[in-house]
Formats: structure tokens, C-alpha cells, sequence
């Protein structure tokens, strides 16, 4: 059962949620204005996904992310002002403006670039516990995925290598019942995607509540600490729900009126934490007022200093595609 | 000195990087099982006897598993899994480690082109130079006699991918020169080694590649080809067993008085461009041969790279001879048919010269 966590903890968790639904929110505005060039692959919803699982983690520790980081890389702790400029194609951006929204990261942090290759990440990741196993590190590795990412031929190559290489990785399937439009009970049978194939390959699994900060967090410790003691692998799978489409201009036709209500209102994991902080006098209402006041602020300054920030030199475009020696 | 084929040099190039750096570790499909396979043409084969192997020992009763803790191994079996193989090296690459990994057959990179194209090939530059893919993958190509999922000279596929290398060294000297290089480079390497070269004399149409090589560390530098036989009149530009094939027609052509010079670029990228000028403008011709198929093989790109920069040494149109475009067959009299021929070539080769 949920141990609650200290007051210092849960207001960390909060605010860092608070910030990845504000940024998310800002950048969709961006893009309505039509000031932000490209795409967006947008997190609001799954907040407690990303912080539940990274709040903890190291920051030697590696995170490998998809195609919609933003919310797993705040957690993780790349900065807000170099994630801002490379959504404006900045040279100061994480990844000098070449990666774009799908590519975000800061390795400085343990921010793998962000992997826009549906289920690519996944051996990938297999691939970083293994050399963090023979380099006798007790270092590990989280690795998001969406649900469509378990039936790719990715995941299957993967987690049997990995079930029985025992390699130091959290696989962390952020369901949110759609994969891209399609439905996830459209295209494969099992309920739990990911942990209800997890046995088959000998991966102890959990499925979690997704947008309860405090559950993800606590498997989150259960399959790192596993991981750190070299047992092996784990997959969890967080049931959550995207607030917005699968990309910009996705209205969401395909999704039920009634299910939306139901996780963006009744489940909606910032909203409800926030709840649950006051209710335990965590903080006053007067004072986490302010604190969030603060996180907007500074998004607004991210967001100011990312649009006078220079651009990069458009030459510098033949620049990083090898390394020279 | 000694003695090596070219399976003999690219082991102890691989074993002599093992033992200088301990972040290079071998992975593949079968690569190296007690009484059985070292990769299919032997090259990892005994690596785990120093290094240590995830390996399942036969006995007269029953069998022992070893290495299932595979942190302290540097020879790792994988499942038949080309995905997880390739992205297992990706992501030791980034993370610290040198894999040099291998696959049974070339065909096989098709299955894990994710991981090579969008990945490997990638990660550096989207990162924008904050994680670099210091990976080996090696791949037999060539047509011996397996039909047409076995057969495939494919290398031209990878130079058309910017963040990739692509080499394929065709003597002992260079197979174990340009594995240390490979193994040293900072960025993913692939590296095309031909079936008929590696010297298994059970293979037919094997051709003896070895040579008396240095038995210390050596490199040999990408970019830069050989002249494997210097002449007036005609350049012929052929990789892998193809220029051994040239020499053949060299030989038969010089009789006639028509003298051949014969380039093996050795890396086909970065491609060693100057030499194949620096030849042409001496013989005004020039012929290229390889066994990848004709559309878009990696002669186009050396053909149009001749006609924007070198045309005017030319007094001949280039000539390609390539495979044509056509899958590889089974039966031994259709594949010889299509792969180009030492009498092909010197047909080509006179008419060129002719001209």
C-alpha cells in the first residue's frame, strides 16, 4: 500500500508535474500562434508517469525516451531553457537545434536523445544496461515505450534478451490506450500489453496506476533497486491517458467523449495530486499558489529567452554528422 | 611476420584490440560455440576461450552451462535477433563500450536496417555531437552458391547513409589493418568481407587472399586505395574479389600488349577518389567492377563523380561491369552466368582499350 511520501518529496514531484503541464500547455499556444516551427508530440496527462518513475533515478543513470519526451526529460533534469530553444530551432537548444521536439535530451543529465523511431529505443536501452553490467556499474537504465511500441518486433527481440541476459533496464510502457489514432484493443489481445507479455519472456512485471505519482513512484523504487542489485530487468505498465492528440492538429475524433471526461477530469493526475497535497497540509493553498506562480514565471523567461536567442549558423547544418578523432 | 588468411587476420586484429582496450566485446549470432561455429566463416571462432563466452558445453553425458552472468564475458551469443543485436551495439556504443559485432550472412543487415540507418547512423548528429557509435558491424557478402538470400553484395546500400563508414578490405594485410581502424574509429563502421576470400579451401571458387603479415597492431587508414597493379592504358577500379578477378584479365591482356592499372578503393566510405583520377588522367580510361548489381551500385556514384570532376582525362566513355539486375540464382551455371567473369572483364577491358 502507498506510503506517502515526505512533505519535501511531494511537493518536488508536484511542482516538477505542475511544470510539465505548463510547458506542454505553452508550447501548445506556441503553436496555435504559429511561432514554433514543426510538430508536436505533446505529454499533458502522463505527468505522473514521467516524474514518478525519474524522481529518484541518478543522474548518472540513463533515460531513454520516444517520440513525445518533453515530460520525461524535464523529469530527468534537462534544463527548460535549452529544451525551449531547440523547440524554436536555437543553437543553445539541447541538441544545437538539429533534434527538434522528437529528439530532445542533455546526456549530461542521462537524457539519451529522444527516439522518434517507434519501439527503437528498446534495444537501445538493452544495449546501455549491458555495457553499464560489464563496466560492474551499478548504473540503470529507464526506458519509456508506448503501447504500439509492444508490438513491434523491437520489443519481442528485446525482451527476450534481455529477460535472460538480466540486464539493469526499467522498461516503462506508458499505455495510453491509443497508438497514434488506433486503439489499442484493436491490435492486440491481451489487456496489459506489455505486462501481460512480460512473463513469457521471464520479466517480472506491474501494472500501475499511471496517473498516481506515488504508485508509479513506488514500483518505480521496487524495479530500480532490483535493477541496482543486479536481478534484472522489470516492465512495468502505467495506465495513463493523453490530455492532447497524438500530434498537433489531432482533434481526437476516434476517442469517446465519456472515456476523455473520465481521465481528464476525474483521473487527472496533477489536478488530483494537488488535491492530495493540500488535503495533507503538505503546503497552504496560499502557498503552493505561489510556488506554481514561480514554475510559470520561469517558463515565461524560457520561453522569452528562447525566441531572442540566436539561430544557429546555417552551415553548422554539415556539422556532428561524424566524429573526427 | 606471419602467415594469415584473411579469417586469421581479422581474429587477431579483433583479439589484439581485446586485449589493448576492454571496452571492445564481440556479439553475434553463433560466435563462438565449443565444437561448433565462430561466426559462419570462423572468425570469432576460440575468442571465448581467452575472453570469456555465454556457452553451453557438450559432454559425453549431459552438457555445463557457462557465462550466464554476462557482465564478465566479451564474447556474447545472441538469440537470432538482428533488432536486439544491432541496437544492443548502438546503445553499449553510446553508453562506453567497442562492440564488434557480427552477422552470419550480409542479407541479414536488412532485418536490423532500423538500428543501422535511423539509429547508428544518426545519434551523433541529432544529439548534435553529444553521443558518438564507436560500433563494428561485420557482414559476408557474395555469391557462393546459396541462392538468393545469401548471395547479396550490398554495400552500396550504406554508403547512400551519411553517419556510416563502409570498407571492405580484401587481403590479410588489409582485413586485419582496417579491423584495428574500425575497431578505433569513434563512428559506426561496417565492414563488407567476401566469402571467397576469407580462405576456407572447402568453399568453391575460393581464392587464397593470405599473405605474411606483421604480428603486432597495425592500422590501415580509410580513404586511401591501393594500386594492386600499376599499368599504362586501361584503370580498372573493382573491389573485394573483383579485383582479383582483374588481375586474372590484367594478366591475359597484358599478353596482347594492353597494359591494365588496377585500383581496389578498400574503403568505399570515405572513397579514395584522388587515386582514380591521378590514374585516368594517365590512361584516359576507365572500367569499374564490382559485384553489387548495376543501378546505383557504388560505380554509379564513382562514374558520376568522374564525369562532374575528371571528364576531361577521360578518352572513353566509363565502362561499368556489374552484376545485372537480377537476384542471385542457386544453380552454379546461372550463377556464373551473371556474376562478372574473368573473361567479361577482359572482353570489356580490350574493347575499352580499343577505343
Amino acid at each position: 500500500m502507498s506510503q506517502f511520501p515526505t512533505k519535501e518529496k511531494a511537493l518536488g514531484m508536484y511542482l516538477k508535474m505542475y511544470e510539465i503541464r505548463k510547458y506542454e500547455e505553452r508550447l501548445y499556444y506556441l503553436f496555435l500562434e504559429g511561432e514554433m516551427p514543426g510538430t508536436l508530440h505533446q505529454s499533458h496527462g502522463e505527468e505522473a508517469c514521467a516524474v514518478g518513475m525519474l524522481y529518484d533515478l541518478r543522474k548518472d543513470d540513463w533515460m531513454a525516451s520516444t517520440h513525445r519526451p518533453a515530460g520525461h526529460d524535464l523529469a530527468k533534469g534537462v534544463s527548460l531553457r535549452s529544451m525551449m530553444c531547440e523547440m524554436f530551432g536555437k543553437a543553445e537548444g539541447c541538441c544545437g537545434g538539429k533534434g527538434g521536439a522528437m529528439h530532445t535530451g542533455d546526456i549530461s543529465v542521462g537524457a539519451l536523445t529522444a527516439n522518434a523511431i517507434v519501439g527503437g529505443n528498446l534495444p537501445i536501452a538493452a544495449g546501455v544496461g549491458l555495457a553499464f553490467k560489464m563496466q560492474k556499474k551499478d548504473n540503470v537504465v529507464v526506458c519509456f515505450f508506448g503501447d504500439g511500441a509492444s508490438n513491434e518486433g523491437s520489443y519481442h527481440e528485446t525482451m527476450n534478451a534481455v529477460g535472460m541476459w538480466k540486464l539493469p533496464v526499467i522498461y516503462v510502457c506508458e499505455n495510453n490506450l491509443y497508438s497514434a489514432n488506433t486503439s489499442i484493443s484493436l491490435t492486440c489481445c491481451q489487456e496489459n500489453v506489455a505486462a501481460d507479455r512480460a512473463a513469457v519472456y521471464g520479466i517480472p512485471s506491474e501494472v500501475v496506476d499511471g496517473n498516481d505519482v506515488v504508485a508509479v513512484n513506488e514500483a518505480a523504487a521496487r524495479a530500480i533497486a532490483r535493477a541496482r542489485a543486479g536481478e534484472g530487468a522489470t516492465i512495468l505498465e502505467l495506465k495513463t491517458y493523453r490530455h492532447g492528440g497524438h500530434a498537433r492538429n489531432d482533434a481526437c475524433g476516434y476517442r469517446p467523449k465519456d472515456e476523455e471526461a473520465y481521465w481528464m477530469n476525474e483521473r487527472d493526475p496533477v489536478r488530483n495530486f494537488r488535491k492530495e497535497i493540500l488535503s495533507r497540509g503538505v503546503v497552504t493553498e496560499e502557498e503552493l499558489a505561489a510556488m506554481e506562480a514561480g514554475v510559470e514565471q520561469e517558463i515565461e523567461d524560457a520561453v522569452d529567452y528562447a525566441k531572442a536567442a540566436p539561430l544557429p549558423a546555417p552551415e553548422d547544418a554539415l556539422l556532428n554528422v561524424y566524429k573526427e578523432d | 611476420m606471419a602467415v594469415m588468411n584473411v579469417s586469421q587476420a581479422l581474429k587477431n586484429a579483433i583479439e589484439l584490440e581485446m586485449r589493448r582496450d576492454p571496452r571492445v566485446y564481440c556479439i553475434g549470432e553463433d560466435e563462438d560455440i565449443p565444437n561448433g561455429m565462430g561466426g559462419v566463416f570462423l572468425v570469432t571462432k576460440g575468442l571465448g576461450d581467452e575472453f570469456g563466452a555465454n556457452v553451453r558445453v557438450a559432454h559425453q553425458q549431459g552438457f555445463e552451462m557457462k557465462g550466464q552472468n554476462i557482465a564478465d564475458d566479451r564474447v556474447i551469443n545472441t538469440p537470432i535477433s538482428e533488432i536486439l543485436l544491432g541496437g544492443v551495439c548502438v546503445g553499449s556504443a553510446m553508453a562506453g563500450m567497442r562492440p564488434v559485432a557480427d552477422l552470419q550472412y550480409g542479407d541479414f543487415l536488412f532485418c536490423m536496417m532500423d538500428q543501422l540507418v535511423n539509429q547508428a547512423a544518426k545519434m551523433r548528429y541529432m544529439s548534435n555531437g553529444q553521443l558518438s557509435v564507436p560500433m563494428v558491424m561485420r557482414a559476408p557478402v557474395g555469391a557462393v552458391r546459396r541462392g538468393a538470400q545469401h548471395a547479396q553484395s550490398l554495400e552500396s546500400y550504406f554508403t547512400h547513409v551519411p553517419g556510416l563508414k563502409v570498407i571492405c578490405p580484401s587481403t590479410a594485410y588489409d582485413a586485419k589493418g582496417m579491423m584495428i581502424q574500425a575497431i578505433r574509429d569513434n563512428n559506426p563502421v561496417l565492414v563488407f568481407e567476401h566469402k571467397l576470400l576469407y580462405g576456407d579451401k572447402r568453399e568453391a571458387g575460393n581464392v587464397s587472399a593470405e599473405g605474411d603479415i606483421p604480428e603486432e597492431a597495425y592500422t590501415v587508414p580509410f580513404g586511401k586505395a591501393a594500386i594492386r597493379r600499376e599499368g599504362r592504358d586501361v584503370t580498372i577500379v573493382a573491389n573485394l574479389l573483383m579485383w582479383y578477378k582483374a588481375m586474372e584479365a590484367a594478366e591475359e591482356l597484358e599478353k596482347e600488349g594492353i597494359s591494365c592499372e588496377i585500383i581496389d578503393p578498400r574503403s568505399l566510405y570515405p572513397f579514395d577518389y584522388d587515386t582514380v583520377i591521378a590514374s585516368i588522367k594517365k590512361t584516359g580510361k576507365l572500367m569499374i567492377v564490382h559485384e553489387d548489381t548495376y543501378t546505383n551500385g557504388w560505380g554509379a556514384q564513382l562514374a558520376a563523380y568522374i564525369a562532374e570532376n575528371a571528364i576531361m582525362y577521360l578518352d572513353a566513355p566509363v565502362v561499368r561491369v556489374a552484376t545485372p539486375d537480377c537476384p542471385i540464382p542457386f544453380s552454379p551455371v546461372l550463377e556464373e552466368y551473371l556474376i562478372p567473369s574473368v573473361k567479361r572483364i577482359t572482353e570489356e577491358a580490350r574493347k575499352l582499350a580499343k577505343l
